[in-house]
């Protein structure tokens, strides 16, 4: 990492801090934030919360393990997230699954080489009367058919 | 806020309400008052444990603090549960005048919705939404011209832990911990967000609350049954031609339920999520209701075409996920109940084992720290033992050969 994008970052995150609020309870928000923009929380990024925030970075690092929507290396550009769940299986998930798997060329749980989608499973969106569905970043799709979904993933930039 | 004029039915929660109306009547109201109320209609926590409401909150407005707080727990990752969603993007009035009408009985002034973050969606029209409050003066300082009466809502996002539902697991995350559920006692009506005071509701009792106040615990009482009053909303999914989320009185029979979302050819209904109970149909006639099968809302039809073994297994994934590690029942636990169903799967097992597995589930129920590890052998041990047949002797008692 350049000694600038460095500084830049810590820029980005002081301002964070003064946003949520100088304290514990705000790291969340924090480093969702920052997930959002750069779709991971790097170590540099880790480090620099937990000095503005005064705890000790493992405890950056714990919470960011922790919740599925976290992470410490970088992902595409675009998450793809696929409901996993009984009513969503039981109404075609899995040629869902598979036809963007073919039209990506990666499995679920990878990267694509241009790095442009992730895909990933999920436990239930809260979607189960319109199944199947999946999130593509915070956007919900639901009454997915295999032509449907790849066409949605095609019209993503 | 969208459809609007697409009117839901129902006795209790999608009655007619109009923005604020709750709010102006608690002007001349005291604390007691509505709290007498509640106790009078007898509402429970709608999230699934059926912690009774008004104790709750009489809890949390007894606790000495100079700050207290109301947290919504929108967290609602129970496979099969979108209830919630819907009151979130159809009933935003209602659920947030329920939060202020908490605020006041309790005495606080400071309200946090916990949104799931699978929901993050409905993030920025829940943010116009209170915007619009505060113009209306419905939240803010001294609301409706009510001298002290301050109360704002702010909404936190979730980042994917369905174990975050529970609610000291849920107050860890807003502190910015890993979500993990605390020792209880003590409760979080005394010890709750940053160590203070906090009552945390489920988004349905919150819209209960705000219905009550407005037409009577008397009036709420007169649905459901004697031990579970009012109504319950119930995510209805799986194979049924009309899914969907349908308000019913507490005590409704499994089958008037089956034939109002018009189901056919049901072998098995799954009542309560994955950490919820497997009804056969023997047992049909079995009520919705706490004293019988109780539920946050999550109704999942199977027909006869389903294998119920591959369900099991669903489940069970999904629990190994989620379990968040910390005490041994449920880290260990879940992963030994998954093996036991894999084994199952490919013919592999011994009726003995299967037997320690039905074991090892009673003890993850007695011995797990929190709601999750209490519940999630509750579809392994159904589904075994309702589904034994299917499970162990199809084939013509051949499985296993």
């Amino acid at each position: 990492m350049l000694v600038l994008e460095k500084n830049s970052l810590t820029e980005e995150i002081e301002k964070l801090v003064e946003k949520h609020g100088n304290n514990r309870s705000s790291l969340l928000s924090i480093l969702q934030e920052i997930q959002q923009k750069h779709s991971y929380v790097s170590d540099f990024a880790q480090q620099e919360v937990a000095r503005l925030l005064d705890i000790h970075p493992v405890e950056v690092f714990s919470v960011i393990s922790f919740y599925a929507f976290l992470n410490s290396s970088p992902k595409g550009r675009n998450i793809v997230r696929l409901c996993q769940t009984i009513t969503c299986d039981m109404h075609g998930k899995e040629a869902v699954a598979k036809a963007i798997e073919r039209e990506l060329g990666v499995k679920f749980g990878e990267t694509t080489k241009d790095k442009k989608f992730t895909l990933e499973y999920v436990n239930c969106l809260g979607m189960c009367d319109q199944g199947p569905a999946m999130l593509v970043n915070d956007k919900v799709y639901s009454k997915l058919t295999p032509e449907k979904a790849v066409e949605i993933l095609n019209q993503i930039k | 806020m969208e459809n609007k004029d697409k009117m839901r039915q129902g006795p209790v929660i999608f009655s007619e309400y109009k923005q604020g109306e709750a709010i102006k009547k608690i002007l001349t109201m005291s604390r007691e008052d509505i709290l007498f109320e509640l106790r009078e209609s007898k509402l429970k926590g709608r999230g699934g444990a059926g912690f009774p409401t008004a104790t709750k909150w009489m809890l949390t407005a007894a606790a000495k603090s100079d700050k207290k707080y109301v947290i919504c727990n929108a967290d609602e990752g129970e496979p099969g549960t979108f209830k919630d969603r819907v009151l979130l993007q159809e009933y935003t009035e209602l659920l947030f005048d329920g939060m202020v009408i908490a605020g006041y009985v309790v005495g606080s002034n400071e309200g946090i919705v916990y949104l799931r973050g699978e929901y993050q969606y409905m993030y920025n029209d829940l943010l116009k939404f209170l915007d619009e409050m505060r113009s209306l003066n419905l939240l803010g300082k001294n609301i409706l011209g009510k001298e002290g009466f301050d109360f704002d809502i702010t909404i936190r996002l979730g980042a994917g832990a369905y174990v975050c539902g529970e609610e000291t697991a849920l107050i860890e995350s807003l502190e910015g911990h890993r979500g993990e559920a605390r020792n209880r006692p003590p409760f979080p009506v005394n010890t709750g967000f940053m160590g203070k005071p906090t009552t945390v509701n489920n988004v349905e009792t919150l819209c209960a609350a705000a219905q009550i106040t407005v037409k009577g615990g008397i009036w709420f009482r007169e649905h459901g049954t004697d031990k579970s009053t009012g109504s319950k909303l119930l995510s209805v999914s799986g194979d049924c031609n009309k899914p969907g989320v349908y308000e019913l009185p507490f005590g409704t029979k499994i089958t008037e339920l089956l034939e109002i979302v018009d189901a056919k050819n049901t072998k098995a209904v799954q009542i309560g999520g994955a950490s919820g109970v497997c009804i056969p149909k023997s047992q049909f006639d079995r009520t919705i209701s706490y004293e019988d099968v109780a539920t946050g809302g999550s109704i999942m039809i199977f027909n006869e075409s389903r294998s119920m073994i591959k369900v099991l297994k669903n489940f069970m994934e999904f629990f190994v996920e989620e379990s968040c590690g910390q005490c041994t029942p449920c880290r260990v636990g879940n992963v030994k109940l998954l093996e036991g169903v894999e084994m199952i799967e490919h013919n592999n097992y011994t009726f003995s084992y299967i037997n320690k597995l039905k074991e090892l589930g009673k003890t993850m129920q007695v011995a797990s720290k929190c709601g999750l590890g209490q519940s999630s052998p509750n579809s392994f041990i159904s589904i075994l033992e309702n589904f034994r047949d299917e499970v162990f002797n199809s084939n013509g008692g051949k499985h296993g050969n």
